[in-house]
């Protein structure tokens, strides 16, 4: 009966890939243990591809098996079964981003409760993570990151500037543009448009902008969308070269943009380190026992193969009082070239 | 309504050969004498059950997951509390869209009405400053409303309801979007669960588990895992399986043993000849569409209490998985046919399946593949069974 093979076909497709995974992992001394990280990114979303290599890359530098789970269509009530399901499944250690900490904290309770050591990254705050009983949060503080950056054009003279906001409905967008304005010395609410993300739109207000401000220094795009329509804006105006121009995260777009000298910097969150560091640390703290971010850091930062994969991508964490954190790491002219190289994949 | 039209109805039900399987209740009792009654012994009885297929697949399903991720903590007491939430909610509305096939219909604005249901619920409460209770009622009546036009458009354009509802898909999707951006200024809406929790009746009736005293006791006895802290593993019967259990049970009642029940069936079979019998066939299909709405919308009650948010993207694809859990559970897409015991295993094949995955070590990218072949499995595993089972020996 044909449906009958069709069946068998099926069952040994399903069995096959069941098995596969567990067999390929089941070597290194630490093949018992494993790990997972569960983040909101929807399949769609192709900034977390950076994030899923780096968790296979640590996985194979502690030789532990790591699974990553999502909720296919991004829905964090999806997400919150999922940290429920890794409570279950008795993990050795969850990662986990904070992307919305009302509907992930009682879930992310429950892995706690079990004892099983948990690590933020990405979305969410330090604070965030201390309350949901995790030993540390590996991300990008903003309001730092927009002041590191205010730092750079202060120290050039800089005291304009506007901020291009594509997702103001956000509040950790304010807190980029707060920390750019702080560092110049000017107000933030003044120097922001709320342009939002049809790039038709954000380059009539940028241009509007700009000629209602012809004095203006400096601009602050706060992502892709906001930074590619303004590339072009400035292009048309005859202004590159001439504003200093800063964004935040990496596109082609922006990686061409640094080349050709129309911005000046991107500030790079480094996502494979949210990824990497992240799960190394659960990793650390299982098998040292021991919840002390401090320890784990330093142990981590010990670590040759990590020392190396730093090396290999060009990647720098930022080591503070806080613990450390992925981000703000600059990309120029300087170091575009190999953060070109490995775009997409490891940056 | 007269006894004559019941007497009618009846009788057009039994005619109708696709609801063969479906004795109406007169039919084990009937006259000994009636000619027209041929005796069906209970074997025979229940193989006929359109749920029988999807039970031998729910058994499948479940040997697999056993084969592959026993040792996992899938079967330990909070694995099975957290596939059988998944298995609970998808329950809850692929009984109303089970209901709705069986008579000829579709929804396909049930996801977003999931997504709507919890912003017309937010919304009041956290920027009205209505008490919950109001605003949880409101959100109920807001949505058997919308469910109403829909099946009101439906009847009067004589469109079919394919198209109807996916107007009300988009349209749904949108005003959820316009509401949270509106009130909230974000596509999320939080801070709403504690609300819930502060309100006696939505708290009572939605919100957390029940039976703590039974599960605390269980794990004091040591029947049940505790965790390091002392408290047992899993809290309490979440409320979601008891209202899954409720919704799925009156609609049973209400199919397989009640005069309206027949009337879906019929209406489903073949609109014309029900009308010319005198069913209300207007009437029928757009109570099942409110039914629908209701059951999106409890979702969306019982999810925004568990969850403590309510978002612009939640359901998606929800429509989906409640017809493809009616049509794992036997239910034909052309009407006439189906149960709700089948709709309800075929909610558990998808949320096992759904989250038993994530149990297994399979890659994350490889997910829908492993999830389209296991549904497809289960389908053909149903329909193999089934056919076996009606075509005799």
């Amino acid at each position: 009966m044909q449906l009958r093979k069709i069946s068998l076909c099926l069952a040994t497709l399903l069995a096959g890939m069941t098995l596969a995974p567990a067999l390929l992992a089941a070597d290194g001394p630490h093949a018992n243990e494993r790990y997972v990280m569960v983040s909101h990114g929807a399949d769609s979303d192709s900034w977390w591809n950076v994030i899923k290599n780096s968790v296979k890359q640590a996985s194979e530098d502690f030789g532990v098996p790591v699974d990553y789970r999502n909720p296919p269509n991004g829905d964090l009530a999806d997400m919150a079964r999922l940290l429920e399901q890794a409570a279950a499944r008795n993990y050795d250690g969850v990662a986990y981003d904070i992307a919305d900490y009302d509907v992930l904290s009682k879930p992310a309770a429950r892995i706690t409760a079990k004892g099983i050591p948990t690590v933020t990254f990405n979305s969410g705050t330090a604070e965030e993570s201390k309350k949901l009983g995790a030993i540390m949060h590996i991300g990008q503080p903003e309001y730092a990151a927009g002041k590191a950056a205010g730092d750079r054009a202060k120290a050039l003279g800089i005291k304009s500037f506007v901020c291009v906001n594509h997702y103001a409905t956000n509040q950790a967008s304010f807190q980029r543009c707060k920390g750019f304005a702080d560092a110049i010395g000017v107000d933030y609410k003044s120097s922001m448009i709320d342009s939002g993300m049809d790039p038709t739109v954000v380059g009539a207000k940028v241009t509007a902008y700009l000629r209602n401000h012809p004095t203006t220094q400096a601009i602050l795009a706060l992502g892709p969308n906001a930074a590619e329509p303004t590339v072009q804006v400035l292009k048309q105006m005859h202004l590159n070269g001439k504003i200093y121009f800063g964004t935040f995260d990496l596109s082609p777009g922006i990686i061409s943009g640094i080349k050709d000298g129309t911005i000046n910097f991107a500030i790079d969150q480094q996502p494979y380190l949210q990824g990497y560091m992240a799960v190394a640390s659960i990793v650390i703290a299982h098998e040292d026992k021991t919840t002390d971010k401090d320890k784990i850091i330093a142990t981590l930062k010990a670590n040759p193969k990590f020392q190396m994969r730093l090396k290999e991508y060009g990647l720098s964490p930022v080591y503070n009082a806080d613990g450390v954190s992925s981000g703000p790491a600059f990309v120029t002219k300087d170091n575009v070239a190999a953060v070109e190289k490995y775009a997409g994949q490891y940056r | 309504m007269s006894t004559t039209t019941s007497d009618m109805s009846m009788s057009v039900a039994k005619t109708i050969p696709s609801n063969a399987s479906l004795k109406p209740p007169s039919a084990n009792q009937a006259a000994p004498g009636d000619e027209r009654v041929r005796r069906i012994s209970p074997w025979r009885a229940l193989l006929n059950r359109p749920e029988l297929g999807s039970i031998a697949a729910t058994i499948l399903v479940f040997v697999f997951f056993g084969v592959f991720a026993g040792n996992s903590g899938m079967f330990n007491l909070d694995g099975i509390m957290n596939w059988s939430q998944v298995a609970a909610y998808l329950g809850i509305i692929a009984v109303g869209a089970c209901l709705l096939m069986i008579a000829g219909e579709f929804d396909l604005s049930l996801g977003s009405m999931i997504g709507f249901a919890g912003m017309v619920l937010a919304v009041p409460s956290m920027y009205f400053g209505w008490p919950m209770w109001l605003s949880m009622l409101f959100a109920f009546v807001v949505c058997m409303a919308l469910g109403w036009l829909n099946g009101y458009l439906v009847m009067r354009t004589k469109l079919p309801s394919f198209i109807v509802t996916l107007a009300f898909m988009f349209i749904l999707r949108g005003l959820t979007i316009v509401l949270s951006t509106q009130f909230a200024g974000s596509t999320i809406i939080s801070g709403v669960g504690d609300k819930i929790a502060q309100d006696p009746v939505t708290h009572a009736l939605f919100q957390g588990n029940t039976f703590q005293w039974l599960f605390t006791w269980l794990a004091h006895v040591g029947v049940i895992n505790q965790l390091p802290g002392g408290e047992p593993v899993v809290a309490g019967l979440p409320k979601v399986l008891l209202w899954w259990a409720a919704v799925a049970c009156s609609a049973g009642f209400v199919l397989s043993k009640t005069r309206f029940g027949n009337w879906i069936f019929t209406v489903g079979g073949d609109a014309n000849a029900a009308k010319n019998v005198g069913v209300p066939v207007r009437r029928v299909k757009i109570s099942l569409f409110v039914l629908t709405a209701f059951c999106a919308c409890l979702f969306a009650v019982l999810q925004v209490s568990d969850v403590g948010s309510a978002a612009s993207d939640r359901g998606l694809q929800k429509e989906f998985e409640a017809i493809i859990a009616a049509v794992i559970g036997g239910a034909l897409l052309t009407g006439g046919y189906g149960s709700v015991l089948g709709a309800c295993f075929g909610a558990l094949i998808f949320g096992i399946v759904q989250i038993g995955i994530s149990y297994t070590n399979v890659n994350s990218d490889w997910y829908r593949v492993v999830l389209g072949a296991m549904l497809l499995l289960a389908v053909l595993f149903n329909h193999y069974i089934r056919s076996r089972a009606t075509t005799g020996k």
